[in-house]
């Protein structure tokens, strides 16, 4: 039998990822934990105040996940579960240490109000561009792939609120699905789809004042 | 509460300008607009360079954001992780 790392999200391979981890197949859990690790720091770090705490919380959720899978019978997908499991150990350690807020009032917060997507100075009074945006098709990909751009991405993003920095970065950095995002992160469409605006619009705002002028 | 998106939602019959179109980008490129919403963008974007280029910039953004780094566990912690895998196994 085949298996490469990360087949576990196609549907057809969620069985057989299952079946291995219940086998004891070392490289399956940690091509897993390669996996997944990541987008659990980060929605972690939405209930827990540091970056240590969340570390003690993917790895507590792991060790939940080995205690659980025997009675896992894919009602969800495996990666739900698992979210499901990281996101419960993570509320209770917030509560302990610092969040009296819900996460869905958070999220409504973080989609709240207007918030326009590009500043409003940028238009004329009847509501059409003051000046074009630059084209950015013309820069070279070095310019736009390079370290100091990606860092300066990577900067805009950790200055999101909480619930906008974790839609962009599971739909974005870490390309899940939108239905995989509004579950995991227990939001509503409509919600998922603000957020992910907003942080998507910021972060280009972010790109367009450093690559200013460079596109001509 | 009306919402800037709310407002751009209610007047379909009229064409969009930049101001609502930049609002709407997020939900095209996501293919959440339904066909009426979808064909109203594309109208101004067919006559709109400036809507045209802040798209592309919307879409370069993408991009550059799904090449950022993934923020790893310590290699301690994966070594733990592997090793209370291993006493968990079945052997």
């Amino acid at each position: 039998m085949e298996e490469t790392a990360g087949s576990y999200t196609a549907p057809a391979g969620q069985d057989e990822i299952v079946a291995a981890l219940r086998a004891g197949d070392e490289a399956t859990f940690a091509a897993l934990v390669d996996e997944l690790s990541p987008s659990m720091l980060r929605v972690a770090l939405m209930f827990v105040p540091t970056r240590a705490a969340a570390e003690d919380v993917v790895q507590e959720a792991w060790l939940g996940v080995l205690a659980g899978i025997g009675r896992f019978e894919g009602r969800s997908s495996l990666k739900t579960w698992i979210f499901r499991i990281l996101t419960n150990r993570a509320k209770t350690r917030g509560e302990r240490e610092r969040r009296t807020v819900p996460f869905s009032a958070l999220a409504a917060a973080d989609a709240d109000g207007d918030e326009p997507a590009v500043d409003p100075d940028r238009f004329v009074a009847d509501g059409h561009w003051r000046s074009a945006p630059d084209q950015w098709s013309s820069l070279p990909e070095s310019r736009l792939l390079g370290k100091e751009t990606l860092e300066l991405v990577q900067t805009a993003i950790d200055g999101l609120p909480e619930m906008q920095r974790a839609v962009i970065t599971l739909r974005d950095v870490q390309g899940w699905s939108s239905d995989d995002v509004r579950n995991v992160l227990d939001l509503s469409e409509s919600n998922q789809r603000v957020l992910l605006h907003r942080a998507r619009s910021k972060v280009r705002q972010a790109l367009e004042s450093y690559l200013q002028g460079e596109g001509t | 509460m009306t919402t800037i998106w709310q407002r751009i939602r209610g007047g379909r019959s009229r064409g969009l300008t930049c101001i609502e179109l930049v609002e709407l980008v997020t939900d095209y490129l996501e293919g959440n607009l339904d066909a009426d919403e979808r064909a109203r963008v594309e109208r101004h974007l067919a006559g709109c360079d400036a809507c045209t280029a802040y798209i592309d910039q919307m879409r370069v953004t993408i991009a550059v954001v799904g090449r950022v780094d993934v923020d790893d566990i310590p290699d301690a912690m994966k070594a733990e992780l592997m090793h209370a895998f291993r006493d968990w196994a079945p052997s």
